[in-house]
C-alpha cells in the first residue's frame, strides 16, 4: 500500500508538528508514508474565495504530486473536502465552459483516494485505539467541513475516547462555526470576531485545558483569539493527540 | 410613517461592524434564533422520511422551473377562468405602478396588506403611500415594523431583532397615530401585547375594503392561491375586503394539489417547527356572495428569469421562504438581518438578492462573501438549496465578473470595483503555490526573521491582528524537516 501524506500549506508553513504527528502515528501503525515535494496547496483559498481559475493549476499540480499513491491522507478536514466536493465541480465547470473533460477525469482521479485522517484511520485501517496516551481533559471542536462536506460524523470522538488518560469534555454549541471560514476572516472581520468570541468563551466553559480539532486553520483562528484573551487553553491538532505514546508524550509545539 | 427603504445602504462588512457591537440585538437574535433552531430540529426529527421529502420538494420545483413557461400560461388560463385577471410585471417599477393603478381604480384611499415578501422587495407601501394610498400591515411582527418605522430583519419574524420591553415601547407610542391607540398602563407580556395589537386591527380589518397580500403558493392545475400563515389577519385580508390583489414571484407556481402536499409538510416545520400550519387560506378567482368580488394576480419576474438562465444560480428559485437557514446562521445571528440591505437576510438573502438585483453595488458586491461557507444552511434547507456553492459561484462573478444573463440579455459583466489588489494577490499566490522551490524561499525567508515579526500585521492582516494574536511562524517546515530526514526523497517539480 503506497499511502503520500498531504500535509497542506498552512501546515508545512505554520503547524510542521501536525505534519509529523502524522508520519509518527501512521508509521506506529505499519503505514509507511512519502511526501511528495511537488505538493503545495489544495487550492480551497483561491476557490472559496471566487478565483476558480486561479485554482486550476493548484489541482492540476495536486493530481501530478499524487499520481501513483493508493492512498492521499490529509490532516484537515476543509483540504480533504476541498478535493472531494469542490475538484468534480471545477471539472463539471470547465467542461460546461467548452473547455474539455481534463479536470473532470483528473478529479475522478484523485476523489476516491484523498482522506481526511481519521477517515482513513477508522476507515481503511479499521482502527479506532492507536495506542495513544494523552493524559489530560480535551473538548473538542468539529469544524464545519470536517462535520457537514465529509460527514466525519463521530470518527474524531471514537479515536479521542480510545486514548488513554484522556479525559472528553463536551463542548455547548459544539456544532457551530467558529467563525474563520477562511478569507472571512479578513473580509468580514468583525462577524467572524464575534462567532470567535462565542466559540472560545465555550470553549474557556468546559475547564478543559486543551481544544483540539481537525483543522489547524480553524484551531489558528480560535487560539489566536483564546490567546489575545489570556485564556491557558491550548489549540492542539488531533494528530498530534493521537500520536503521543507513554514512551513519547505530547511535548507542546517545538 | 414608515419611509426607510434599503437604497445606498453600507456594505455588508460596514453594516455588521455597527451591528455586531449592539448587544440588544445580539441578545434577542440569540435567544430567538436558539429557541427556534431546537424546535426546528425536534419537529424535522419526527419525520422519518424528510429526506425523501426534501428530494421531492426539490425535484418537483426543479421540474417546474424548467417549464415554468408552459406552468404560467395554465395558471393564467385557469384563473382567468376563475374570475380573476392576470397582470405581469417584468420588474419592481412595473408592479408597483400596476398595484396603485388598481388600487387607485377602486377609489380607496387605505389598503390592508397580508404580510408579503414579493410587495417588501417591490417597496409597494412606499410607492402607495406616494400615490396617498395607506397601507396597513396587518401581520403581528411586521406590524410592530411599521409601527417602529423600522425595516424587516427576517423573513418570517420581521421584528426579531425586537424584545417585549421595544415593543411595548412602540405600540405605546405610536399605535395612536395609525388607529387605535394602545390601552393605558400597556406592560409587555406577550398576550397583553397580542391584545393591543388585535384591538388595534380589528377596526382596520372591518372597514378595509381593498387588501394586498402575496402567496406561497400557487397551484396551475386549478389556478389556486395559498397563503400559510399563523395569527389569522390573513384569513380576515383575504375574506372580508371587496377587492384583492395578490403580487406573486413567478417562482411561486406548483403544477398540482398533489405536488402542494410536499411542501405543507416541509415548510411548517421548517419555519415555526409546527407539524401543521394553522391558517391555510386558498382561493380560486373569485365567487359570487362569498369574499372578495374582485381578484387581481400581478405575476412578478423582478430578475427571476434571469437567475433562471443560470445553472448554477437557479437553483435558489426553489426557496419556499421558510427562514430556516436564517435561523441557524452563526453570521445572520451576530450581524443581524437589517446589515444584508434587503427584505431577503441571511444565507438566502446572500444568494438571491445578487441575482435579483445584480452585483454592481458595493451592498450587493459584499453579500456572496458575507458567510464562512460553514454549511448550516445547506442542511437544513428543505428544498436542499446548496447555499454555500450559489455563494461561492457568485463570489466569482464579483471578483473575476463572467457570463450573466441581464434583463433577459446574456452579458458579460465586468468585475465589481475594488477587487484589483486581491486579484493581483491572489494570481501572485497561485504563481507561488505553484512553484515550490520559491515557496521554499519564502518558507525559510519567514522562518528566518521569525524574531522580527510584529504582533500586529498592516494591511488587511490588520483585520486579523486586531482580535487575534498570530501564529508563531516555526524554526523549520514540515518540507524542510522531511528532506533533512528522508534525502533521498522526492525532490521538488
Amino acid at each position: 500500500m503506497r499511502v503520500a501524506l498531504f500535509v497542506t500549506c498552512v501546515n508545512d508553513t505554520l503547524y510542521p508538528d501536525t505534519g509529523r504527528a502524522v508520519v509518527t502515528l501512521l508509521r506506529r501503525l505499519g503505514v509507511e508514508v512519502d511526501f511528495p515535494a511537488a505538493q503545495t496547496c489544495c487550492g480551497q483559498p483561491q476557490f472559496n474565495t471566487g478565483y476558480r481559475r486561479q485554482a486550476e493549476p493548484l489541482m492540476r499540480r495536486y493530481a501530478r504530486a499524487f499520481a501513483g499513491y493508493d492512498h492521499i491522507v490529509t490532516p484537515s478536514g476543509s483540504c480533504a473536502a476541498m478535493v472531494r466536493d469542490n475538484y468534480p465541480r471545477m471539472g463539471r465547470r470547465a467542461r460546461a465552459e467548452g473547455r474539455g473533460g481534463h479536470l473532470a477525469e483528473l478529479a475522478e482521479e484523485v476523489v476516491p483516494r484523498t482522506w481526511e485522517l481519521t477517515e482513513f484511520l477508522v476507515d481503511v485501517l479499521g482502527v479506532t485505539d492507536v495506542g495513544a496516551y494523552f493524559p489530560y481533559p480535551v473538548t473538542y471542536h468539529p469544524t464545519c467541513h470536517g462535520l457537514r462536506l465529509l460527514r466525519l460524523g463521530d470518527r474524531p470522538q471514537r479515536l479521542l475516547s480510545q486514548v488513554r488518560g484522556l479525559e472528553l469534555v463536551p463542548l455547548t454549541g459544539a456544532e457551530e462555526c467558529c467563525g474563520f471560514g477562511g478569507t472571512f476572516a479578513v473580509k468580514n472581520p468583525a462577524v467572524s470576531s464575534a462567532m470567535g468570541d462565542d466559540k472560545a468563551g465555550h470553549i474557556r466553559r468546559t475547564g478543559a485545558p486543551v481544544v483540539c480539532a481537525v483543522d489547524n486553520s480553524c484551531l489558528m483562528h480560535i487560539g489566536g483569539i483564546l490567546g489575545r484573551q489570556g485564556a491557558g487553553t491550548r489549540p492542539v491538532h488531533l494528530a498530534e493527540i493521537l500520536a503521543a505514546t507513554e514512551e513519547q508524550p505530547y511535548g507542546g509545539p517545538r | 410613517m414608515s419611509g426607510r427603504t434599503h437604497l445606498g445602504m453600507p456594505s455588508f462588512p460596514d453594516a455588521s461592524r455597527t451591528s455586531t457591537r449592539n448587544t440588544t440585538l445580539r441578545a434577542n437574535l440569540g435567544h430567538a434564533t436558539r429557541t427556534i433552531r431546537g424546535k426546528r430540529d425536534r419537529a424535522v426529527a419526527e419525520l422519518a422520511d424528510w429526506d425523501r421529502l426534501r428530494a421531492a420538494g426539490a425535484a418537483v420545483k426543479d421540474r417546474t422551473l424548467r417549464h415554468l413557461d408552459h406552468y404560467l400560461e395554465q395558471l393564467e388560463e385557469r384563473v382567468t377562468a376563475a374570475g380573476g385577471r392576470v397582470h405581469w410585471a417584468p420588474d419592481a417599477a412595473a408592479a408597483r405602478r400596476i398595484v396603485t393603478d388598481l388600487v387607485r381604480a377602486t377609489g380607496e384611499r387605505e389598503v390592508l396588506k397580508v404580510k408579503s415578501m414579493a410587495t417588501q422587495e417591490i417597496g409597494l407601501n412606499t410607492a402607495l403611500r406616494q400615490a396617498g394610498i395607506a397601507a396597513y400591515e396587518t401581520d403581528l411582527a411586521e406590524l410592530i415594523v411599521q409601527l417602529g418605522d423600522d425595516l424587516p430583519s427576517h423573513i418570517l419574524v420581521p421584528a426579531i431583532h425586537r424584545n417585549r420591553a421595544e415593543i411595548r415601547e412602540i405600540f405605546t407610542t405610536r399605535m395612536g397615530d395609525w388607529g387605535r391607540p394602545a390601552p393605558e398602563g400597556l406592560g409587555d407580556d406577550p398576550a397583553e401585547l397580542a391584545e393591543a395589537a388585535r384591538r388595534h386591527l380589528r377596526e382596520k380589518f372591518l372597514r378595509a375594503r381593498v387588501a394586498v397580500s402575496g402567496a406561497n403558493f400557487m397551484v396551475a392545475e386549478t389556478g389556486t392561491l395559498v397563503v400559510v400563515e399563523s395569527e389569522g389577519n390573513g384569513r380576515m385580508c383575504l375574506t372580508l375586503p371587496e377587492t384583492l390583489i395578490s403580487v406573486v414571484g413567478i417562482e411561486k407556481v406548483v403544477p398540482t394539489w398533489q405536488d402542494l402536499e410536499i411542501y405543507l409538510q416541509l415548510l411548517p416545520r421548517s419555519s415555526t417547527a409546527e407539524r401543521m400550519n394553522p391558517y391555510t387560506s386558498t382561493w380560486t378567482g373569485t365567487t359570487d356572495g362569498d369574499g372578495p368580488r374582485e381578484f387581481h394576480l400581478v405575476l412578478l419576474d423582478n430578475g427571476r428569469t434571469d437567475t433562471l438562465a443560470d445553472t448554477v444560480g437557479r437553483q435558489v428559485l426553489r426557496c419556499i421562504r421558510c427562514s430556516a437557514c436564517l435561523n441557524v446562521c452563526p453570521v445572520y445571528e451576530r450581524a443581524g438581518g437589517h446589515a444584508y440591505g434587503s427584505p431577503y437576510p441571511g444565507p438566502i438573502g446572500a444568494v438571491l438578492t445578487p441575482q435579483l438585483r445584480g452585483t454592481g453595488t458595493a451592498l450587493d458586491a459584499s453579500l456572496p462573501f458575507a458567510s464562512s461557507l460553514c454549511g448550516a444552511c445547506y442542511d437544513v434547507c428543505p428544498v436542499a438549496i446548496d447555499i454555500p456553492e450559489v455563494l461561492v459561484h457568485l463570489r466569482e462573478r464579483v471578483v473575476e465578473g463572467g457570463p450573466a444573463t441581464v434583463r433577459g440579455t446574456r452579458t458579460t459583466i465586468r468585475p465589481a470595483a475594488g477587487h484589483a489588489a486581491e486579484r493581483a494577490a491572489m494570481r501572485a499566490a497561485t504563481w507561488l503555490l505553484d512553484h515550490p522551490g520559491a515557496l521554499r524561499s519564502g518558507q525559510r525567508l519567514a522562518a528566518r526573521t521569525r524574531r522580527l515579526h510584529p504582533r500586529r500585521l498592516p494591511g488587511p492582516g490588520a483585520a486579523w491582528t486586531a482580535t487575534r494574536d498570530l501564529p508563531r511562524v516555526p524554526a523549520e517546515s514540515f518540507r524542510d524537516w522531511w528532506r533533512r530526514n528522508r534525502p533521498e526523497e522526492g525532490t521538488d517539480r
